[in-house]
């Protein structure tokens, strides 16, 4: 399965929407994807993952790597993710203590510092 | 023999394929399938570890899966062919060279290097995914060898 990925405005944030497997083929899709944003303009990122089958220690580099994007312009990058696997690789990784993980876009898209 | 052996070409695209076989041996070989999804999970990172290194060093040679059904446990091997110490090998707790000295290039403070970093974190993965791996390096090449325990298969009628 490929990935999928679409983009949608709410508010000051951008919703990223991934579908599919973020693995090493298909992660630099997605980061392609992120920097683009960030060039564009899009500092607020909120990025759904509830229809991710799949991803690797690849796809969280990209995330790091947006993290990284967003912050120089003192954005932000939320994630919204209620999949026990995939919820397990961030913490393994200790990850969800740099990552805000929601259970919702809404939620996401609500959240404040 | 292996139970099942594959040979890609180091190639992103195959890694999948390579997740896919893994999973499918493993569910045959009894593993439970709750473990499934960490199986996947280890033997792509170290598929793709294997990848990547294969890449940075130009060796045109196949990344080699061994996928080995045993009485009461399922093996995966994966070999790379870069002779020498595997950079980030060294940041897996107890990892040792074949002569069974540490290896150098432990964990690396942040030189930003995105192959090495991604290299560690597949490696910090599959260490918390996995409680029996092993990661060696030789002349010939690394293998990172982990395995996981089987349940005897039901007798069909």
């Amino acid at each position: 399965m490929d990935l999928s990925l679409s983009t949608r405005t709410v508010g000051d944030r951008t919703v990223v929407e991934v579908g599919g497997e973020i693995d090493v083929y298909t992660a630099p899709k997605l980061r392609e994807q992120l920097v683009e944003l960030v060039n564009d303009g899009s500092y607020h990122l909120v990025v759904d993952m509830e229809r991710v089958d799949f991803l690797d220690s690849t796809g969280l580099g990209v995330l790091v790597g947006g993290l990284k994007r967003v912050r120089a312009h003192e954005g932000s990058l939320r994630l919204v993710c209620n999949q026990e696997r995939i919820l397990k690789i961030f913490r393994i990784t200790g990850l969800t203590k740099v990552f805000p993980i929601h259970t919702s876009v809404d939620e996401a898209v609500a959240a404040t510092d | 023999m292996a139970t099942v052996e594959l040979r890609f070409s180091a190639l992103p695209e195959h890694v999948r394929t390579a997740r896919l076989v893994a999973a499918a041996v493993a569910r045959r070989a009894g593993v439970d399938e709750a473990v499934l999804d960490e199986v996947r999970l280890a033997v792509g990172e170290a598929c793709t570890r294997a990848v990547g290194l294969h890449r940075t060093n130009n060796i045109t040679a196949p990344v080699r899966v061994a996928l080995v059904e045993d009485e009461k446990k399922f093996s995966i091997e994966v070999g790379d062919e870069v002779p020498g110490s595997p950079a980030g090998a060294g940041a897996v707790p107890g990892v040792r060279g074949l002569d069974g000295e540490p290896l150098p290039g432990g964990p690396v403070s942040d030189n930003g290097d995105a192959a090495e970093s991604d290299d560690e974190m597949g490696l910090a993965v599959i260490s918390g995914l996995v409680d029996d791996v092993e990661v060696t390096s030789g002349e010939t090449g690394g293998i990172i060898r982990m395995s996981w325990p089987t349940t005897p298969a039901p007798v069909l009628p």
